[in-house]
Order: C-alpha cells, then structure tokens, then sequence
C-alpha cells in the first residue's frame, strides 16, 4: 500500500499533535489521581448452622473441639489466652497455642487425617477487640514455612455462644 | 541568561515522539492496574493484619458484605443501621436469593469488622444472621505483609 506523506506541490504535511497531547494527559491525570494502592484482602471460613448436627453414632477419630479461651482487659486488649487449661504468656502467645495445636494434630494430612476433623471454638470476651481474634484464627489456622507456603492447621473454627458485656 | 534567538529563519520542533511514548507507557501502566473492586471497602473499616489472609482462588458464590464500625454499627448496602435493625435487609437478601432458587444457606456473609471492634459486636452480627437462616461466614482480613515478628 502506498502511504502519502507529501501533497502535490511536495510540502510535508503536519499532523497536530495538540489535541492528542491534551487528552492523553488528561487521562495520565485521571489514572494518577485514581490510583490507590490496595492491599491484598482474605478471608477466613467459619460455618455457624443455627442448628446443632443431629447426633449419631460417634466417630472415634473426631476430636472433641479444642477450647480457645481470649480474656479481655479493660480497654479490650488481649489479658490472658487458654487452650483447653493451658495458659500462654502473652507475649508470643500466638507461636505457643500454634505449637500446641500443632502438637495435637501431628504431620499427618489428608482424608481421615486428625488434621482434618479438628475443631477448634474460641470463647471470647465481650469486649475483646476483634484483631485479637483474628490474631488466634490464624495462630490455629495454619502458619507461613521458610518458602513462604501456607501450612493447613485447623480449618473447622465456630464461636462459642456470646458471652454478655461486662460477663 | 542570555537567550540564542534562531539564526535561521525556520521554525524548530522538539522531537515529541519519547514523550508521547513514554506518556503511553504510563496510561498502559495505570489502566492496566486500576480496578473496580473498592465497592466492597468502606473508608471507615480498617482491616486487622493476618499473614495468612490471601485472596480466595475462586469467587466466593453469593457474598453479602456487611461492614462493622467501631462503634458497633453495622454498615449493609450503604446504609449504617445497628445490628438489631439489620432484618429487614437479611430478609431483602433471602428474597433476592429465593428469585433465583437459592436458599440462604447458600449465600455467603463476609463481615468486614473494624480492628477494634468489639468481639461481642460481631457474634450479635453473626447471630442476626442466624436468625435469618444464613450459615456461612466469612471473617475477612488484610494481608500481613510481613512487617510484624
């Protein structure tokens, strides 16, 4: 295809960039100005029937759930966590109730696993703040190894009946 | 400082071709990173930390987000309500499921509570839903990107 550039008389012929300029900087403007930096955002499954499951018959690998116990202080920070009747000190609690989670449910992974019948139910103080919750979901959940892999812990969390304000 | 005016009598033009170039780069860049996903954030709900928050691999089927402040207000298509006055927009959300077959139990509650939020606030949310047949919850969190021990 032959592509013009010169007109008859053999002048150049000039495209006006202007407008082009204009609105291409107009749009810079816009995505710079709507441009906001988000950080990544998960979530973490709990399942609450309204109903408790119909009992049968017992199955003999099913753990009874494993109780997580979050006290708050007076300002709703964190005063003192239990698993079963077990007391962590409360700095570097989430490492301690990982390593006792993780010494209950062992390495084993798969179907039928302890891994994957756990159950671990976290009664929580009214006025606890809720980081602090998240904070022990994910201490059962599971942790990051040295690659950066999510290793799987408990993956059945409820919540223990609310306790009342002030209870 | 001295200004060299034009010896010739033409007229000089700057070579835009870089800039135009490089401006395109930028417009690439942006458009390519932009997304329409911030409907589901609120500015007054700051997310607790957890390194294990990640981005679910599929779509979560059926989310309704609810919101919690601080001050223990929930926060459902817009509107901030409390927690008790929450059932008239549950039983609008199970309508909408029902019209298209679903049940309730079917749908997805993604509670999006403020850090400092207090724990018993989102056991009354969880429980209002409940009432209204929902069982599944999501608890969602911000990535820890790795800053604390």
């Amino acid at each position: 295809m032959k592509v013009r550039n010169q007109n008859e008389e053999g002048e150049k012929i000039e495209l006006q960039m202007t407008p082009m300029i204009d609105i291409v900087f107009q749009l810079l403007v816009f995505f710079i100005m709507t441009f906001k930096i988000v950080s990544q955002e998960g979530d973490f499954n709990i399942k609450m029937p309204l109903v408790a499951p119909a009992a049968g018959t017992p199955d003999d690998l099913q753990l009874p759930p494993m109780q997580v116990r979050l006290r708050a202080g007076t300002s709703g920070q964190l005063a003192a966590v239990t698993l079963n009747d077990k007391t962590f000190a409360i700095p570097g609690w989430e490492e301690a109730l990982r390593l006792d989670i993780i010494g209950v449910i062992g390495d084993e992974r798969g179907p039928g696993s302890i891994q994957e019948t756990a159950e671990v139910e976290l009664d929580c103080d009214y006025g606890l703040r809720y980081e602090h919750v998240i904070q022990a979901i994910s201490a059962v959940s599971g942790y990051r190894d040295d690659a950066g892999n999510i290793v799987k812990l408990v993956e059945k969390v409820k919540f223990a009946p609310p306790r009342q304000a002030g209870e | 400082m001295r200004v060299t005016k034009q010896t010739s009598g033409g007229v000089l033009e700057g070579d835009l071709t870089p800039m135009i170039d490089m401006t395109f780069q930028l417009i690439a860049f942006f458009m390519v990173l932009i997304n329409f996903t911030q409907s589901e954030q609120h500015e007054k709900i700051q997310l607790p930390d957890s390194e294990l928050a990640k981005p679910p691999e599929g779509p979560v089927e059926f989310p309704i987000t609810i919101h919690l402040t601080t001050e223990g207000n929930a926060i459902i298509g817009g509107n901030e309500i409390p927690i008790a006055a929450l059932n008239p927009f549950l039983v609008k959300e199970r309508q909408v499921l029902m019209s298209q077959n679903k049940l309730s139990k079917d749908a997805t509650i993604v509670i999006r509570a403020h850090k400092e939020a207090q724990t018993g606030r989102v056991q009354e949310l969880i429980q209002k839903c409940q009432d209204n047949t929902f069982e599944k919850f999501a608890l969602r969190a911000k990535e820890d990107v790795g800053n604390n021990p």
